[in-house]
């Protein structure tokens, strides 16, 4: 990575007895968008906060453009952030709302106008100016509040959670709308979700943080496909994980309930006799022997759920139980429980986890 | 369901009767100073007696002094309770109380001895600081009310994400009280402006003892004096407190409606 732009240096948080970030670090290239991904309770408001300057690290520091701003005031990090509740100023109109930073920046009325009317027209709500917040939709709101955050020209943006309170269809059209504002002023970004599915499809780069810590660090294809813990693997995405016993280190042969797999280069220090879990994507597996598929597994259909146009299928294997979709083709009947079932998918797509 | 409705009615009609049968008694009683035929005889003579005037100016502006000490007081200290330090809130909840229970009379002893001209703070020395005390002393008086507003009125807003929102864009504790805090509760910094209002122009005790020329002290000496005067008083101090309320309802449609929760 080239000079990061901010970087959190071994930052920790404790709140009396209580630890909440531990041991934090990540550096974030100038114009990056990473996500802090995680349940509730992981640490990632904290963090963000952190950078904002409403919290103080109980240790480590903070560095944005080669300053450090650990011990800094929120008003004098020139940092922006939109929260989740848009907390506009009710009392002021839209165009009150964006010149706010402005006007406490001391910038003379015409240019702060002038600012107001481009910010307006870049969330394409000119119309609303005179509007007063309760005026406005939820969705309205969070783009006047991303308008505000932005005028000031902010070294930094933070988002935190900034969807959440929306509708389903109101959250994708702004996430996109979002990723392309950031992209278009190639602002340096960090957006704080606990939707994966959000995380995956705006994010340059994704934390995924449990217990107050990192787990990993990586891109969205790498978060999704390379998961580097158990957590991250069960976190992101949905995972079947088998319980398997390694048989043969050196040539990389696994039993998963009787049945032996081999995993050819993926067994890195596992011995002959350890036990390990083993990770499939519902998408990388086939129901019945498919050409291209160099493993297979046998079972007995568990559990079938016709949802229209795929056909979700548990099937088990010893005590383990694996779920795969299909897709429902009106000549084929869906299986039927009880019977016996062959899974097959290539063993490169089997996940070891740590 | 008819009987619910004939109760109801009825409960009406009782309260109706317990607030307006007096008023009107009052009234009617203020309009027979002229013999034999009803007349405004007596709003004439209240209105047109120079020591209304005095004290009821003295008063007013005693109030207005009230009020804006009573919001640099509270506003900030309101706010600072429900920001960082809730903890607290009990306690001085409790200390505002104190002026409720707590009388008038053992204040304005207190304050006597405290601060009379013999003493390293002499308020009751001159004109001027016997005034600032009285101030000060209905300033404590109303701030069970002022203060019981203004929490009220912060609870209606989320008072952390507005202020974390407008220092991250720069602002300063100033800015934030003056033009996001005190515009979004400014109903009820007027609800305990007018409650002060009423406390310090009806207040007799302490402008009594501190020898102030308020309002309260010419009331009690008109009404242990005269008959049909003291009526027509209560008449014209009705109309100025519904006066304020009507005012405080005009000012209520220009006020902020809240839009900070999420849909």
């Amino acid at each position: 990575m080239a000079e990061p732009f901010l970087s959190i240096q071994h930052v920790r948080k404790s709140f009396g007895a209580t630890t909440v970030v531990e041991d934090f670090n990540l550096d974030v290239a100038p114009g990056e968008f990473v996500s802090f991904l995680g349940p509730s309770g992981c640490g990632k408001t904290t963090v963000l906060r952190m950078v904002a300057g409403f919290e103080e690290p109980s240790a480590g520091k903070i560095v944005v453009g080669g300053k450090d701003i650990t011990r800094l005031k929120p008003n004098q990090r020139n940092v922006g952030m939109v929260f989740q509740a848009y907390a506009l100023f009710p009392n002021l109109t839209v165009a009150q709302n964006i010149a706010f930073g402005l006007k406490v920046g001391g910038m003379p009325k015409p240019d702060a106008d002038r600012r107001v009317a481009e910010m307006l027209d870049m969330i394409k709500l000119p119309q609303m100016a005179d509007r007063y917040p309760y005026q406005l939709s939820g969705g309205q709101q969070q783009r006047i509040a991303l308008a505000r955050a932005i005028a000031p020209k902010p070294k930094l943006l933070l988002l935190d959670e900034p969807l959440s309170a929306l509708d389903a269809k109101v959250r994708i059209s702004l996430r996109e709308e979002i990723r392309s504002i950031q992209k278009k002023l190639g602002i340096t970004t960090i957006f704080v979700t606990h939707d994966q599915e959000e995380a995956l499809s705006i994010s340059d780069r994704i934390a995924v943080m449990y217990g107050g810590r990192a787990e990993q660090v990586g891109t969205p294809f790498e978060i999704y496909n390379r998961p580097a813990t158990k957590f991250v693997a069960n976190f992101v995405g949905t995972l079947n994980v088998l319980e398997g016993k390694v048989t043969d280190a050196a040539s990389g042969k696994v039993q998963v309930n009787s049945q032996e797999v081999s995993l050819k280069g993926k067994l890195n220090g596992s011995k002959s006799g350890d036990t390990l879990s083993l990770a499939l994507r519902p998408e990388a597996i086939s129901l019945g022997r498919q050409p291209g598929h160099d493993a297979s597994l046998s079972g007995e259909i568990a559990e079938v759920h016709f949802l229209g146009s795929v056909i979700r299928v548990r099937v088990g294997i010893g005590g383990n139980t694996v779920s795969l979709d299909t897709f429902n083709n009106s000549t084929t009947p869906p299986p039927v429980v009880g019977d016996k079932a062959d899974i097959s998918f290539s063993s490169g797509d089997m996940l070891v986890l740590h | 369901m008819k009987s619910g409705r004939f109760w109801a009615w009825f409960v009406f009609l009782m309260g109706a009767a317990y607030f307006f049968i007096p008023l009107i008694a009052t009234i009617e009683f203020s309009l027979r100073m002229r013999r034999g035929v009803y007349s405004f005889d007596a709003y004439k003579v209240v209105l047109g007696d120079s020591q209304f005037q005095a004290t009821f100016m003295f008063s007013v502006i005693v109030a207005v002094f009230t009020i804006l000490l009573g919001v640099l007081i509270v506003v900030p200290t309101a706010y600072w309770i429900r920001l960082r330090l809730p903890q607290l809130r009990p306690i001085v909840e409790f200390i505002t109380l104190l002026p409720l229970v707590i009388p008038a009379i053992v204040i304005v002893f207190g304050y006597i001895r405290m601060y009379g001209s013999n003493s390293p703070l002499p308020f009751l020395g001159s004109n001027l600081g016997a005034n600032a005390l009285l101030v000060i002393g209905y300033a404590a008086l109303a701030l069970p009310y002022m203060y019981r507003a203004v929490d009220t009125g912060l609870r209606t807003i989320d008072v952390r994400t507005l202020t974390e929102a407008a220092q991250i864009l720069g602002a300063g504790w100033g800015t934030i009280i003056a033009r996001v805090i005190l515009p979004n509760v400014l109903i009820a910094v007027l609800s305990g402006a007018f409650l002060t209002f009423a406390i310090v122009i009806g207040e007799f005790t302490m402008a009594s003892l501190l020898n102030r020329p308020a309002f309260g002290p010419y009331l009690q000496n008109l009404v242990a004096n005269r008959a049909y005067e003291p009526a027509a008083l209560s008449i014209i101090a009705f109309v100025i407190t519904w006066g304020c309320m009507s005012l405080i309802q005009i000012l209520s449609r220009f006020a902020p409606k809240s839009a900070n929760r999420p849909n």
